[in-house]
């Protein structure tokens, strides 16, 4: 089997930048990151593929030796698909999560914040923490909870934090507000 | 009989797809749910006789011939576990019926549960049934993208955040299982599972074990194994109480399942069988270590389940005939207990308006069919005999200790530490949510001995407490019955997993793959 060096380095550096970017804590690198992994992994695909041929069955006349081999296609076809949707319910999740107040950044555990809260650090950095987990308490239950908010479209009040898009690392009370009511 | 066979997989679509079409009523849809998956129960209920009685059945789909096509491969351990699964998808879907009907979701927004739960399931069973390595991915990501869909079910702030850690470390996964498809193509020039078998022995041994490591690292991260497992106690509890059930229940096995086939059909040479043992005592200890810290039940039970996860590997790595079965029994054991278990902890949570165990009490007065729901897969989780916890563990040990290593009996004495710790955790929760008087003045005493836990997540935590209705009960009470009758039919059903063990350590040939698959074809 022969491969294309190009195509080597190529998937080599889709991999690197997916893996640097998946590592940041804003979703939307996250979900960046992802795609340039998937690529990575569709192009792998390809690589697999050997040398290109010809259409495979499409004019039955030629010698079999000659296609390319159909079967990656198919599979990164399917790959493809599967990243698309995947990449749409991401999405939509990092805009439900920015709507929610929370910027688009990955949040901490609830487990972590117990342990380090265990390891007594400065005060400061547990107030942030309890307000989180005072967040979360209302919200752990049940999926049909009347306080489950529907996903709604972008209020009057959602427009403010439209303009101002910088990430931020705490939740805004004013952004909350406006889905609870 | 091989007509049946793509059934598993296009009736939970079909039924997901007519759900979604009745998005708007609600009796339609839990309809649709029930009887699709009472259908595919009953198929997978033939096939599982057909198949234990007969040979595994190979169905190539569309007629593609075996290199090119999809081929669905059901053999006794797929059938089974089908099964199983089926029977708990359908205990927690009227679960969650009764829940819904209860707290009154007409208007709500989860006219999308229905569909994606049956999805899930559509997901599951093509995961079982995969007979080639991409198909097995499809469906992993088919389950995976529903469980996307059900873990941020409702969209709050805490689902949310820990449903994000739950997708982007399933994506990691399934991005290192494809590349790995690839290798494994690139390297073998096919996907089809029982080709990789045969060619796989071809390949110089450091190939084999790149690809053997790669798809473990993919597996692993599903079935939450040691290393790879500290995501599930994060996204796990925040859930909804059926999805948590049935994510704990199923889910991680779906990871171990493919472990299995990993280890005993694609890489039956390649050797890292200590590896394995190692990483499954460390799976286990730590996993039950973290329970122990914990003062939230569904937190807790998430912590039991990594360290379950241990005792199968355990059995995989010692890799006899016997401990394959037995891990087969267990696994089937614990697919039902811990799904039983996080359905008492939801009726729990309902009656008490919390699961954190410093602030029950004085259930077993006042709710005792609760308590004794939560008792029985309680001690079973933990092993105490007759139990089929303690029947499946013994049945693990007994196959380590015929092997008799140095490293067996460290792996066995883990293991019972594991388990008395685990009965140690759920009892102690037994003792104060149960026993505990409601009314009782002697608190500071009780706080004082399990201060620790004083700091635990979501150990203050409460909730509004809601009526049970009786079929949620039911349900939950259903499953307890499956788990005393996997005591009682013990016997038969481990004869079953020992066949299925002495199944899987034989060599799948291609040959018998595409001889099966073309008397396949003549039946339809």
């Amino acid at each position: 089997m022969s491969v294309s060096v190009v195509l080597i380095v190529v998937m080599a550096a889709l991999f690197a930048c997916g893996v640097y970017a998946m590592l940041e804590r804003s979703l939307t690198r996250v979900l960046i990151g992802f795609l340039l992994l998937g690529n990575g992994a569709n192009l792998l695909l390809l690589i697999v593929l050997g040398k290109p041929g010809v259409a495979p069955f499409f004019g039955s006349a030629e010698d079999a030796a000659s296609f390319s081999d159909p079967l990656p296609q198919a599979l990164s076809l399917t790959a493809i698909v599967i990243t698309f949707a995947v990449s749409a319910f991401l999405l939509a999740l990092i805009y439900r999560s920015w709507q929610l107040g929370q910027a688009d950044t990955v949040e901490d555990d609830e487990a972590d914040v117990a342990l380090r809260e265990r390891a007594a650090e400065p005060a400061d950095a547990l107030e942030t923490e309890d307000e989180i987990t005072e967040q979360d308490d209302d919200a752990t239950t049940d999926f049909v909870d009347s306080e489950v908010a529907p996903i709604t479209v972008l209020s009057s009040l959602d427009f403010d934090a439209l303009a101002d898009d910088a990430p931020t690392d705490r939740p805004t009370g004013d952004g909350r507000r406006g889905d609870d009511s | 009989m091989s007509s049946l066979v793509p059934l598993l997989t296009t009736l939970p679509l079909l039924g997901a797809a007519v759900a979604l079409i009745f998005g708007r009523r609600r009796r339609v849809q839990v309809w649709v749910s029930i009887v699709t998956l009472t259908a595919v129960l009953v198929i997978a209920s033939v096939l599982l006789v057909y198949v234990d009685a007969h040979a595994p059945l190979a169905v190539a789909v569309a007629g593609w011939p075996v290199p090119f096509g999809i081929v669905l491969y059901v053999d006794t351990l797929a059938a089974l576990l089908v099964v199983i699964s089926s029977i708990v998808l359908l205990a927690v879907l009227l679960f969650s019926v009764g829940q819904g009907a209860a707290d009154g979701d007409e208007d709500t927004p989860v006219s999308i549960f229905h569909p994606s739960y049956l999805i899930l399931a559509a997901g599951i069973y093509t995961a079982f049934i995969a007979g080639d390595l991409f198909n097995l991915y499809v469906g992993f990501e088919i389950l995976l993208v529903a469980s996307y869909v059900l873990i941020t079910l409702g969209g709050t702030e805490a689902r949310i955040r820990s449903g994000v850690v739950y997708i982007v470390v399933s994506l990691v996964s399934s991005v290192l299982f494809l590349s790995a498809i690839a290798a494994i193509y690139a390297a073998l020039g096919t996907v089809n599972m029982a080709q990789i078998a045969e060619r796989m022995a071809l390949q110089p041994p450091s190939v084999q074990l790149v690809l053997h490591l790669m798809l473990l690292l993919a597996f692993g991260i599903k079935a939450a194994v040691f290393p790879l497992s500290f995501w599930l106690p994060d996204s796990y509890p925040t859930a909804p109480a059926p999805v948590t059930a049935v994510f704990a229940g199923l889910l991680t096995k779906v990871g171990v399942y493919a472990i299995i086939r990993t280890e005993t059909q694609l890489f039956p040479d390649s050797n890292i069988n200590t590896l394995l043992l190692i990483v499954s005592l460390a799976t286990m200890i730590v996993g039950i270590l973290g329970a122990v810290a914990q003062a939230e039940l569904k937190r807790i039970l998430s912590f039991t389940l990594v360290s379950h996860v241990g005792y199968m590997i355990f059995g995989l790595a010692i890799a006899t005939p016997a401990a394959i079965g037995a891990t087969v029994y267990y696994m089937v054991h614990h697919i039902v207990v811990q799904t039983t278990l996080f359905l008492a902890v939801g009726l729990i949570e309902r009656r008490a308006g919390t699961t954190s165990i410093l602030k029950l009490k004085g259930l077993m007065t006042g709710a005792p069919l609760i308590a004794l729901l939560y008792f029985i897969p309680a001690i079973n989780l933990g092993g105490l005999p007759p139990f089929s916890g303690f029947i499946g563990k013994f049945a693990l040990f007994d196959a380590a200790a015929q092997v008799g290593t140095p490293l067996m009996i460290v792996l066995i004495v883990g293991g019972v530490i594991t388990s008395l710790l685990t009965l140690y955790t759920l009892m102690r929760a037994w003792n104060l949510g149960f026993w505990r008087e409601s009314t009782s003045a002697e608190e500071p005493e009780v706080e004082d001995r399990i201060r620790f836990l004083g700091s635990a997540p979501a150990a203050a935590v409460q909730t509004e407490r809601r009526v049970i209705p009786k079929v949620m009960t039911a349900s939950t009470a259903g499953l307890v019955v499956v788990t005393i009758a996997l005591t009682v039919f013990a016997g038969p059903l481990f004869d079953l997993c020992a066949r299925i063990g002495a199944q899987l350590s034989e060599p799948v040939h291609v040959a018998q793959v595409i001889s099966d698959t073309t008397t396949g074809e003549g039946g339809h």
